[in-house]
Order: structure tokens, then C-alpha cells, then sequence
């Protein structure tokens, strides 16, 4: 097998007195939908926080590979929008929008990694500048095609459907071209109809041929759709494999159940 | 009725020599949060770059029009250069420290600047060269608005427009939007935050000094010290229109102008600052976030 795009070794992160992740070892491979689940307050989207730069580990390594150029990068240090620049691109679980700026606008934001003209260019508009704003906004057409949004590219952020915010986050997470998509808990909130719709997205987007790592709550999402489940409690890893195998695993049941359940029902 | 229309183009004038100026605070204060005191001081250092190069043009004999456009184009230079240091040395090691610890800095920054140019200037006031001729076609309309008057007004109107496309249709433009909003979102998108900040102040500065070639030549002198009043006044502009919000700057920068205007008018020169903060006072009383700012709830 080649080499996993994000590889996660030993992972810690302290908050004062409280270890909010022990030594965690994760890793996904291009291609790959994994889901990472836990109970509440398991470390889940604190791991996503150190994934992206926005808190210092104590300890550990996160590699970041590209699957196009092979090229490895340790992610110690480096700035969120860096981190982005390199190719991992994520969503909240609660929707943070540009909110007085457009749809349109919203994905285009996410393009400007991507793109490059400044002071300069906004002032003499050379070719160059119009061309890269011209294919900025092609792009961001065809991703919120894709997504669904497209009869409502001009609409302020604010006033879309709450399924319809969450489909813009995903779209703008696209625009910046990640091969790593983090997703923090996508079907948080919405009705069974709009998670079959994203379920179908996250499809899409794999096929598309970003790597997919998600937080979810919703059990029959993350076991119809994730290849491989890593679960936390506690800020430490109990289990990791296939759906099926987690679905049997007794130290997760354990984690979400509580032990006396686990003892009843399997004697 | 001449004279109320007199009163009324020289307010205009005075309103958007004050939003040249206010523009920058409220950008800066939209996307970090900052009173940047030592904006005034970056006008101010417009005015003398514009001195000395217009002066030194002259003297060579050049012709008007080239002095006016290398003038102008070495000031917003050279003030873009200094607005982009002082947020580089005062601002940015500051970024994640309490609230008042860079508006400490930005007034510390403001004394400097000051300082600085009266030690290696002079204390004097200096004449400014007359950048802007009477305009022949002006002449029938001479005794209520004059030909430099004209020209702030339509500079300022220009400017206004550029900075309204700029910020809304370019890369940049969007860039500085999304950071005014949520800074951290910004980078997690992938926006190099540092250099949009960067970016703002430098197309603040560059305001500021367009700002300062107009006004010195309109008054026909400057000192170190212009930059001070300058300052508080545009910023109470940006305030009475709502800081952070470039349409408030605006409108509080003509309000501002106008009721000076007719103070000093009708009523008399000593009581224009009365009017002027009377009103601001009267307006935060009524509309705390300003005119067009909106109301305040605190990020959580």
C-alpha cells in the first residue's frame, strides 16, 4: 500500500491540567472515507484543531502527503492558512460562514489560496488578474453545481436553509482544492432527507477524488459510509477498523453504553 | 442664499478631506479591531513627502501637471510605507494581546511620528507650493466654490469609487471582507491574514495621503502637528458613521464637514469644534453604534 496522505503519531495535547488527546495514531489514505467518533467531549474536534493549526500539540507528528507529488510535509508550527495552502481543507460543527457576503462570494474566499494577484493587480487589472478572476469564478460555479447551490449564488449566506449552509461550508472547503477534507459533523442538525442528500455529496466528493476524514454522531451515516472508524473516548483511541468490526467491538460499546449494559447483555 | 451655498461647498470639501482620512481608521478598526492613533500621523507624513517633492520639483521648473503626478505618486508611496512598518513593529507583535495594549502603542506610535518629523523638519509652518491653478472655467462660480475645492471633491469622489470596487469585486477587496468577519475562518480557508492586514493599512495609508497632498495645498501650509487634529477629527467621523463601516465613514466625514462648516458660518470659528462634538455626542446617545455601524453584540 502506499503511503497514507495524513499520518497522525502520538498525538497529545494537554489544556492546563486535562489531557484532552493521549498519544493518538491515526492515519488516512487518498481515496479513503474514514470517520472519527467518540462520546461527547472524546477529544474529536480537538484533534481536528491540531490537525489544522489552530492548537499546538504537546507532543507527536502530523504528516501531510500529497497523493500528486508525493511530497511530504511535517505540520509542527506551520500557520491554519498554510496548512490549507498544503491541501486539507475543513468544515465546523457549528457553520461559520462569511455570512454578509454571498454564496458566490463565500466559495470564491476559498479559491484565494489558489490564486495570487494583489494591490497591483486590483489597481492595473493586467490580463493575468482577469484571467485568474474569470476561472475563479468558473470554478466556483462548478463547485456549487455540484453541491446544489447553484440556483442560489447571489443569495446572502445568511438567509440559506440551515442543509443549504452546511452543503456552502463544504463548497468553499472545495474551492481551496484539498485532497484531505476534514468534516466536523456534517449532519448535525439536519432532517433524514437532507443527510441522505449529503451522504450522497460525501460520495461524490470521494469519488472526485478527495480523502475524506469526518466526526459523526449519526451511527447509521458513519456505517453506510466510512471505510475504515477510528473511535476516542476520553482523548485516547479504543478502537480502531471496518464499520462491521467497530459495530461488534466491546470496548466501544462499552464507551457509549456504559459497562452495566455491556455486562447484562453479553453475559 | 450664495453664502449658505458658500458654507455648504466648503463643508463638502472639509467632509471629504475628513473621510480620505476616516477611511483608514475604519478599515483597520473593522479588521482588527484597532483605533489606529497613529493614522493621522501617516496623513500628516503624506503632506510633508508632498512638500518636499513638490518644492524640490518646482524649484527644477517642472511643469505643473508632472509635479502634481509624481507628487502624488511618491507621497501615497511613501506614506503606504510607513503605514505598512508601524503595523509591522507596533501592531503585529500585539496582535493577540489585551485591547488596550496596541491602542497603548498606536498613540505611542502617533508621538513618535510626530516627533520624529518635527526634529527632522521643523517646528515652523512651512508654505506649501500651489499644486492646484485657478481653472479658468471656474470663474463665474469663484466666490462660492473655488478651483482647489473642486478638485478635492472630485478627487475624493473617485477615490471613494475605486476603494468601493476594490473592496467589493477583488480578490484582495474579498479577502479583507472575510477577515473583518471572522478572522480565524479566514485562515482556516486559507487566507494569509497577515497580509491582507498588511494590505489594509497600505491602502489605508495611501487614502490618507491622497488626503494630505489635497489639504496642503489647499491651505497652503503644513506642520507636524496637522496630523493630530486631522486625525481626531476623521476619527470622530468614522465613529459618528459607525466604525468599521466604510459607507458610515463616509456619510459621518460630510456630516462632520458641514456642521463645521455652518458653525464656523453662521455662528462663529470658536464654536466649530463645539458643534461638531456636540453633535457626535448627541448621535452616540441616540444610535451608539453610529449611523451606519451595527449594533454591537460582542463575539463570544
Amino acid at each position: 500500500m502506499s503511503k497514507p496522505i495524513l499520518d497522525v503519531i502520538g498525538l497529545t495535547m494537554n489544556f492546563g491540567g486535562i489531557r484532552a488527546l493521549d498519544h493518538l495514531d491515526l492515519d488516512v489514505y487518498a481515496g479513503e472515507i474514514v470517520a472519527l467518533i467518540g462520546p461527547n467531549g472524546a477529544g474529536k474536534t480537538t484533534f481536528f484543531n491540531c490537525l489544522t493549526g489552530m492548537y499546538a500539540p504537546a507532543e507527536g507528528e502530523i504528516r501531510l502527503t500529497s497523493p500528486e507529488t508525493g511530497k511530504q510535509t511535517l505540520l509542527a508550527g506551520l500557520k491554519p492558512n498554510k496548512i490549507t495552502e498544503l491541501g486539507m481543507a475543513r468544515t465546523f460543527q457549528n457553520i461559520r460562514l462569511f455570512s454578509r457576503m454571498t454564496v458566490l462570494e463565500n466559495v470564491m474566499i476559498g479559491r484565494h489560496c489558489r490564486t495570487r494577484s494583489l494591490i497591483f493587480g486590483a489597481i492595473f487589472r493586467p490580463r493575468k488578474t482577469r484571467e485568474e478572476e474569470q476561472d475563479t469564478v468558473d470554478r466556483s460555479y462548478r463547485i456549487l453545481e455540484k453541491v446544489g447551490l447553484s440556483g442560489q449564488v447571489d443569495e446572502l449566506a445568511d438567509n440559506l436553509s440551515y442543509g443549504a449552509q452546511r452543503r456552502l461550508e463544504i463548497a468553499r472547503a472545495l474551492a481551496t482544492d484539498p485532497f484531505l477534507l476534514l468534516l466536523d459533523e456534517p449532519a448535525a442538525g439536519m432532517n433524514p432527507q437532507e443527510t441522505a442528500e449529503l451522504v450522497d455529496l460525501i460520495r461524490r466528493i470521494r469519488d472526485d477524488g478527495h480523502a475524506v476524514l469526518l466526526i459523526e454522531h449519526d451511527m447509521k451515516l458513519v456505517m453506510t459510509l466510512s471505510d475504515r472508524v477510528f473511535v476516542l473516548d476520553y482523548g485516547e483511541k479504543i478502537a480502531q477498523g471496518t464499520p462491521a468490526e467497530i459495530g461488534v467491538n466491546a470496548a466501544v460499546i462499552k464507551a457509549y453504553l456504559g459497562e452495566e449494559v455491556l455486562d447484562e447483555e453479553m453475559p | 442664499m450664495d453664502y449658505f451655498i458658500e458654507l455648504f461647498c466648503s463643508g463638502l470639501t472639509r467632509g471629504a478631506i475628513y473621510a480620505l482620512i476616516a477611511l483608514g481608521y475604519t478599515m483597520v478598526y473593522g479588521i482588527i479591531g484597532l483605533i489606529n492613533f497613529a493614522h493621522g500621523e501617516i496623513y500628516m507624513i503624506g503632506a510633508f513627502t508632498s512638500f518636499i517633492v513638490a518644492t524640490v520639483l518646482s524649484i527644477y521648473g517642472f511643469p505643473l501637471a508632472a509635479i502634481v503626478v509624481v507628487t502624488g505618486i511618491s507621497a501615497a508611496i511613501w506614506s503606504s510605507a510607513y503605514g505598512y512598518t508601524v503595523e509591522k513593529i507596533a501592531y503585529k507583535p500585539l496582535r493577540n494581546a489585551p485591547r488596550l495594549t496596541p491602542l497603548i502603542s498606536a498613540i505611542g506610535m502617533s508621538i513618535l511620528l510626530q516627533n520624529y518629523v518635527l526634529l527632522a523638519q521643523t517646528s515652523d509652518f512651512l508654505p506649501f507650493p500651489e499644486l492646484i491653478p485657478e481653472f479658468a472655467f471656474m470663474e463665474p462660480v469663484a466666490h462660492i466654490i473655488g478651483s482647489s475645492d473642486l478638485v478635492i471633491l472630485v478627487t475624493t469622489a473617485i477615490s471613494m469609487l475605486l476603494l468601493t470596487l476594490f473592496i467589493k469585486f477583488t480578490r484582495l477587496g474579498k479577502a479583507m471582507r472575510a477577515t473583518a468577519q471572522d478572522k480565524t475562518m479566514a485562515l482556516l480557508v486559507g487566507i494569509n491574514v497577515d497580509r491582507v492586514i498588511s494590505a489594509t493599512f497600505i491602502v489605508g495609508s495611501l487614502l490618507a495621503a491622497i488626503g494630505g497632498l489635497l489639504i496642503a495645498s489647499h491651505i497652503g501650509q503644513i506642520n507636524f502637528a496637522i496630523g493630530f487634529i486631522a486625525g481626531i477629527k476623521a476619527f470622530t467621523a468614522a465613529v459618528l458613521g459607525g466604525i468599521g463601516s466604510i459607507p458610515g465613514a463616509v456619510l459621518g466625514s460630510l456630516i462632520l464637514g458641514l456642521t463645521e462648516s455652518f458653525a464656523t458660518g453662521y455662528v462663529s470659528s470658536d464654536y466649530e469644534d463645539v458643534f461638531a462634538f456636540s453633535l457626535l455626542v448627541l448621535i452616540l446617545i441616540l444610535k451608539p453604534a453610529g449611523l451606519l455601524g451595527r449594533a454591537g453584540t460582542g463575539k463570544v
